[in-house]
């Protein structure tokens, strides 16, 4: 069965990891009480994984728009083909979307994104009171949206790879 | 007789108090709705600027004789405003500016010196959160019509004025260096 190529497994592996990471940052963060040291740390931490994932979304978009992806195996139904594609083309919208969102609800509540404490990165748009409060509701939605997608995702490649055994999940293997 | 030249040295006297006046130097008047002071603080290398809302500047300028001149700022500390209510509420505290012992910062100047571009240097005493150390600036004045624009940047350690204490001391954290940038605008 064909499989992924190499640097798209990479890409796919290495955005899920960071993915996780910072999702999981995001929510220990939001619930520290007050304002700390950790908390601010966590804050750029956060931020800068985001922006990795950005970046990471835009060279995984440019390797699929100048490649295919291996079919799907002839057993699967076609309203599955239909599902399972729906569903890769809403997570490659969110992983733009997600990070996006965080930038510049950053940016509306007056804090650039200095990369790694070393890169600043553009200021897109001033602080921004009113658009503050917007953003942070649709950066903590379209996240709930991928956690949703993810699982659905996660529990899709363990049906075929326990339940259909037919090698789909291979595809994707490192 | 006597009546009548005593009342002529009076008229006299005040005419030239009169006179004298506007070089005097008074106060200029302040347009608090234009005029801003805010101070930068670093965050992990983050540029942040947050505005103190109130103040009340004082300035003595006269142009044509500069090393007269003098200022004097209030700062409203419980005023100043990083955009968020939880943070606003966190600067207050002990460990930064104490803003229920220390509600005021204050500047006042001691001396104004013309430096070259039409530039002034300026020294004087800053103190915030009771502690008071001799600082000095660039200062700059432009005319707009009938407003001067007095416009400058003043770099400060936070540490030195306890500003951050306990685990805020941690510069790596938040920077000491802070820059307080104001931009007062009188009109006369």
């Amino acid at each position: 069965m064909p499989r992924y190529t190499k640097p798209a497994i990479v890409l796919h592996w290495l955005i899920a990891l960071l993915i996780v990471c910072a999702f999981a940052l995001g929510v220990t963060m939001v619930d520290i009480p007050g304002i700390t040291p950790t908390k601010l740390k966590y804050f750029s931490w956060h931020k800068w994984l985001g922006v990795t994932v950005l970046a990471l979304a835009c060279l995984r978009l440019l390797w699929r728009l100048t490649h295919a992806a291996p079919p799907y195996p002839s057993s699967m139904p076609m309203l599955q083909q239909r599902a399972a594609s729906s569903l890769h083309a809403l997570l490659y919208l969110l992983i733009f979307a997600v990070p996006v969102s965080g930038y510049f609800y950053s940016l509306a509540a007056g804090v650039p994104v200095v990369y790694l404490g070393v890169l600043p990165l553009p200021v897109l748009i001033e602080p921004n009171p009113e658009l503050k409060p917007i953003l942070k509701q649709v950066h903590y939605s379209f996240n709930m949206v991928l956690l949703a997608c993810v699982i659905m995702h996660v529990l899709a490649a363990l049906k075929h790879r326990f339940i259909d055994r037919d090698g789909m999940l291979k595809r994707m293997l490192p | 007789m006597r009546i009548h030249s005593a009342l002529r040295h009076r008229a006299v006297a005040a005419l030239a108090l009169l006179l004298a006046l506007p070089s005097l130097a008074a106060a200029l008047k302040t347009d608090t709705a234009k005029s801003s002071v805010s101070a930068v603080f670093k965050q992990l290398n983050v540029p942040v600027e947050a505005k103190f809302r109130k103040f009340n500047a004082q300035i003595d300028f006269d142009s044509a004789k500069p090393e007269a001149s003098k200022a004097s700022v209030e700062i409203d500390i419980p005023s100043f405003d990083l955009g968020d209510p939880e943070y606003n509420k966190e600067v207050q505290k002990k460990e930064w500016f104490n803003g229920g012992q220390f509600p005021k910062a204050t500047f006042v100047s001691s001396a104004l010196k013309p430096a070259a571009n039409g530039k002034f240097n300026v020294t004087g005493k800053l103190t915030i959160k009771g502690k008071t150390a001799d600082v000095s600036f660039p200062l700059t004045v432009k005319k707009e019509g009938a407003a001067q624009i007095f416009e400058g940047t003043l770099p400060i350690r936070r540490l030195a004025f306890n500003i951050g204490e306990g685990e805020w001391k941690d510069t790596g954290m938040v920077a000491d260096e802070v820059l307080i940038k104001f931009r007062v605008i009188t009109t006369q």
